[in-house]
């Protein structure tokens, strides 16, 4: 906390290392299988990690034609049985039964322990069985919730064709976007439209959103005259996009570092490091700075942004002067909290699972920027926070909002603490100029409840104190 | 490795946690790594908790697995003990740390040497038992533990209570209508002047452990929680136990009566007879509806029961021996437990299935196509596909288990609430001779949607006004039927005649 005190413009970075809750990287599944219309995700792990998808997530009967559980028992645990012979067997019935265009392994805590060689079996049954086998160690050793797409987009990232892999018949079935944009035009129609389009480097991004949302953010920066040339994920496996060496890429979420990293060094390509597309700050920064770098002047933005600030003015009176607590989820917290501030609320402290601080530094340098400019203190980010020492913080502090995870939020509210699922921010579609009435949508419910609730006096709902 | 979609039973380490924050003042501390602890999830959100769920994750991290977790897991729970103040911290691994073969029961040991509190580890293997089993054995280890602890203290108390008393085991948190089957069971035991002495684990503390004892017997009214701890409270005080589970009429009146019997034996002169009468015929509204004209439109449907063996073994018995229902299949998912299933059930059903496979239990209801499901939220599901409704009955939980309202299972009121949901799940009465009139259920060659969705076929006013007639709740199957059998007929104008002829060829 001094540290803050001495240097008012610079963040305070903190390590708890505490007992924190989050929900395991295998949830990912639950939005990449439907994001990716042709694929199968295997989850290889244990009645425990079943059960949390099952259970927690809600996703098993809905998923059930394209998502299944391989359950290691107690043989393979004990290394019996041959985790090649096993894998096959299963795999083999899965195209059987459903033929997909890729199986995604998830692997998990389980198999980081027994080490099983995924990646070393994967390439071998790839070949027997004829169909792809993408690996993912969506593990909770490692990672935390939506980590678990990171590591898949990173394993899917190296499975990215270039140029000269795609046979020119594919061409055309391949560009999905372009032709979801030119909304069925015939070929002439649609050349000409291509001039619209600046002279730039192709641009690929990377990161997993509702359709909408892609053709949105699509859209948004071909008004600048940037042409995306291709998102991974891709609505099919067999269409992900080409890419190649010195390719731009560029992430629309702050949990993607380790796809990050892979498309720079495995893939060549350069990474634009912005703000992420959160809010019509966020949206407006992400645009200017893939624009500055293909040296593009962008048009119409301040505008476009005041705007949507102007359309959002009735949320932007019930949250203003007020405080926001993130106690850490999804890795999207930076984001929020800065755009929060931007609509004028506080915030003492962003628990957050991981913080990766160069994938993130647009966004961190951002939100720095964003307390200046509306004169608020910088939060204390707080990266593995400790729930329980969160807990007392909330009951000083007493934040008019607090952001948590599904675990804490009852409690919180018995206690008169305003709480909204972390988790709605994942699943809500919050990115872009459009979306951002979204997010201030989820963020006043609670508010608004109490507007309606306020003559009742029912805040405290237990008996004891904190 | 298995191919799963769908879980029954969730695993061991969610039965122990099931036990342990039932109790008051216990905190149970999972060694497992982060996204294992959706425990604190389930049980704030499913049964809507006011309270922090007394459960905390020692994260099991790279780091953590390269040092060692012995010290973590030992600070966790000192920190825990000075913190909360536990009376009991509970150590559980979960499937995945428990293959790292640690010597957990050290850690305990040590974390006991500087905790205030007691400290025990739950000792389950979390390949070979799930939850069920896990949550019986944590139970029995936990009342073990208390019952030595008080014998050495020499304040255990074996002498009857005056009255004659009840342990009630086993019902716990997130288990399936448990609070509610608890209150009802805790009225009848006041009508039968019975004294509760524990409920446990549900709000009991650790110190009443050392009171079992001195009841006169214990009632275990699940057959997948409590049989165990009973079990060693008859082999240590010899206190008698009732396992019938009071559901459904007839059971409730033979549970009484085991009670009656145990009673009796140990000096009590107790005669329910006049109770059970009078509850039977007067006070609870199921045997009146097994007499009454709705149900008589049940006699001979068919359907097919399937749960864990506590509740779907009694469903089984209520819908043959009380409803007069013709239950074709009846199946339960607790293999370990598959003889007692068997023998509770097999002489009223065609067919007994233990499975833990979905895809087996609903490719059997897509075979038998009986007119009512009774079973889990997955069997409600395959219902929904092949449009058979189903009451659900089992866990594993769901929201919809965790009813605002007072909704037990158990006892004379529970008697009623499944009364209605055998009533609900089946179409019934006015509706049930309506559909008959106009062509039954048929929802396999259903071509259009819905009352007036984009129909391509011309109803004549006159036709439409008949329509119309016909009671809101049948009006689209009729409407459907109709338009079906106009298009096997190639007509595309429906007035009165056509209306009349189909409602005549669907009869016919």
């Amino acid at each position: 906390m001094t540290v803050a005190q001495d240097q008012p413009n610079a963040l305070n970075f903190e390590c708890e290392t505490g007992n924190y809750h989050t929900f395991c990287p295998i949830s990912c599944v639950s939005w990449l299988y439907q994001k990716i219309e042709d694929s199968f995700f295997l989850v290889i792990g244990t009645k425990t990690c079943g059960y949390f998808l099952q259970n927690a997530m809600g996703v098993m009967i809905f998923a059930e034609p394209r998502y299944a559980m391989a359950e290691l028992e107690e043989a393979d645990i004990s290394a019996q049985l041959n985790d090649y012979e096993e894998l096959k067997r299963l795999c083999e019935q899965i195209k059987r039964d459903r033929n997909p265009s890729v199986i995604v392994w998830i692997g998990t805590c389980t198999t980081e322990i027994i080490k099983m060689d995924m990646e070393g079996i994967a390439p071998k049954l790839e070949a027997e069985i004829g169909i792809p086998i993408v690996v993912a160690r969506a593990n909770g050793l490692d990672y935390a919730f939506t980590q678990g797409e990171d590591t898949v987009l990173a394993a899917m990232a190296q499975r990215c064709p270039t140029a000269a892999e795609v046979k020119t018949e594919d061409k055309e079935e391949r560009n999905a976007i372009k032709k979801l944009l030119n909304f069925g035009r015939q070929k002439d129609e649609v050349s000409q439209t291509d001039s619209e389009y600046a002279d730039h480097p192709p641009l690929v991004l990377f990161g997993s959103l509702p359709d909408p949302v892609v053709t949105n953010l699509t859209l948004e920066l071909k008004k600048q005259g940037v042409q995306v040339s291709g998102w991974l994920p891709a609505k099919r496996y067999t269409e992900l996009p080409v890419i190649e060496e010195g390719y731009y890429t560029c992430g629309v979420n702050p949990f993607l570092s380790r796809t990050a990293t892979t498309l720079m060094r495995r893939r060549k390509t350069k990474l634009i490091g912005a703000p992420f597309p959160i809010g019509p700050d966020g949206t407006r920064a992400w645009i200017e700075k893939i624009c500055s770098v293909f040296n593009i002047e962008p048009q119409g933005l301040e505008e476009r942004e005041a705007k949507i600030w102007a359309s959002l003015e009735d949320y932007l009176e019930l949250v203003r002067g007020k405080s926001v607590f993130f106690m850490g989820d999804n890795l999207l917290e930076v984001s929020l909290a800065r755009f929060l501030i931007r609509c004028g609320m506080t915030c003492p402290e962003i628990g957050i699972p991981y913080m990766d601080k160069r994938y993130q530094k647009a966004e961190l340098d951002f939100l720095v920027q964003t307390c200046s400019e509306m004169g608020v203190p910088m939060p204390r980010i707080v990266e593995k926070p400790d729930n329980y020492n969160q807990l007392q913080r909330i009951n000083d502090l007493q934040p008019d909002l607090v952001i948590t995870g599904m675990a804490h939020a009852n409690p919180l509210e018995a206690r008169g603490i305003n709480t909204k699922w972390s988790v709605e921010f994942t699943f809500a579609q919050i990115h872009g100029f459009t979306n951002a009435r979204d997010i201030l949508e989820l963020a006043t419910r609670p508010l608004r409840r109490n507007n309606n609730l306020k003559d009742l006096g029912w805040n405290k709902l237990v008996k004891e104190t904190v | 490795m298995k191919l799963a979609y769908w879980m029954y039973a969730g695993p061991a380490h969610i039965g122990t946690l099931r036990v342990a924050s039932s109790f008051k003042n216990v905190h149970a501390i999972m060694h497992a790594p982060l996204g294992d602890d959706y425990f604190n999830v389930m049980r704030s959100m499913l049964e809507r908790e006011r309270n922090f769920t007394p459960v905390t994750t020692s994260v099991v991290d790279r780091n953590v697995l390269a040092r060692g977790s012995q010290e973590k897991v030992v600070d966790n729970i000192t920190r825990k003990d000075g913190e909360e103040h536990p009376d009991l911290i509970v150590l559980t691994p979960t499937c995945t740390s428990s293959i790292l073969q640690e010597d957990l029961q050290n850690f305990v040991d040590r974390a006991q040497l500087d905790s205030q509190c007691d400290v025990m580890l739950a000792d389950v293997n979390h390949y070979r038992v799930n939850e069920l089993q896990a949550g019986d054995r944590t139970l029995q280890q936990i009342i073990e533990y208390y019952i030595k602890k008080a014998r050495k203290q020499g304040d255990l108390d074996t002498t009857k209570t005056e009255q004659p008393s009840v342990n009630i085991l086993g019902v716990s948190t997130l288990g399936f209508h448990n609070r509610h089957d608890c209150t009802e069971l805790k009225r009848l035991m006041a009508d039968l002047g019975i004294t509760v002495n524990t409920v446990i684990p549900e709000g009991a503390t650790v110190e009443q452990l050392k009171t079992l004892p001195k009841a006169w017997f214990n009632l275990v009214p699940y057959r997948e929680m409590g049989p165990m701890a009973a079990q060693y409270l008859e082999a240590e005080f010899g206190t008698p136990s009732v396992d019938i589970t009071p559901m459904g009429v007839v059971d409730t009146a033979r549970c009484i009566r085991a009670i009656q019997g145990i009673l009796n034996v140990q000096g009590a002169a107790v005669d329910y007879e006049d109770f059970i009468e009078n509850q039977t015929l007067h006070v609870s509204q199921a045997a009146w509806f097994s007499r009454s004209i709705d149900c008589q439109n049940l006699t001979g449907k068919k359907a097919v029961v399937f749960g864990d063996n506590t509740h779907a073994a009694a469903m089984t018995k209520i819908l043959v021996r009380e409803m007069g229902i013709h239950v074709v299949l009846a199946g339960t998912y607790c293999k370990y437990d598959a003889d007692w299933f068997r023998q509770e059930v097999s002489e009223y059903c065609d067919e007994v299935l233990i499975s833990e496979d979905h895809g087996e239990i609903g490719d059997a209801i897509a075979r038998i196509e009986p007119s009512a499901i009774f079973g889990t939220q997955m069997e409600r599901h395959v219902g929904k596909r092949l449009n058979i409704p189903c009451g659900v009955i089992a866990a594993p939980i769901h929201i919809q288990d965790f009813p605002i309202g007072y909704r037990p299972f158990l006892g004379y009121e529970g008697t009623n609430q499944i009364a209605d949901l055998v009533y609900n799940s089946f179409t019934l009465g006015m509706e049930d001779h309506l559909l008959e009139i106009f062509g039954g259920h048929d929802t396999k060659e259903v071509i259009t949607k819905g009352i007036s969705a984009d129909s391509d076929l011309n109803w004549t006013k006159e036709a439409k006004t008949e329509l119309n007639k016909v009671p809101g709740f049948v009006r689209g199957k009729v409407k459907r039927n109709t338009e079906k059998f106009a298009r096997d007929r190639n007509i595309s104008q429906i007035s009165l005649e056509v209306m009349y002829a189909a409602k005549e060829s669907v009869g016919a």
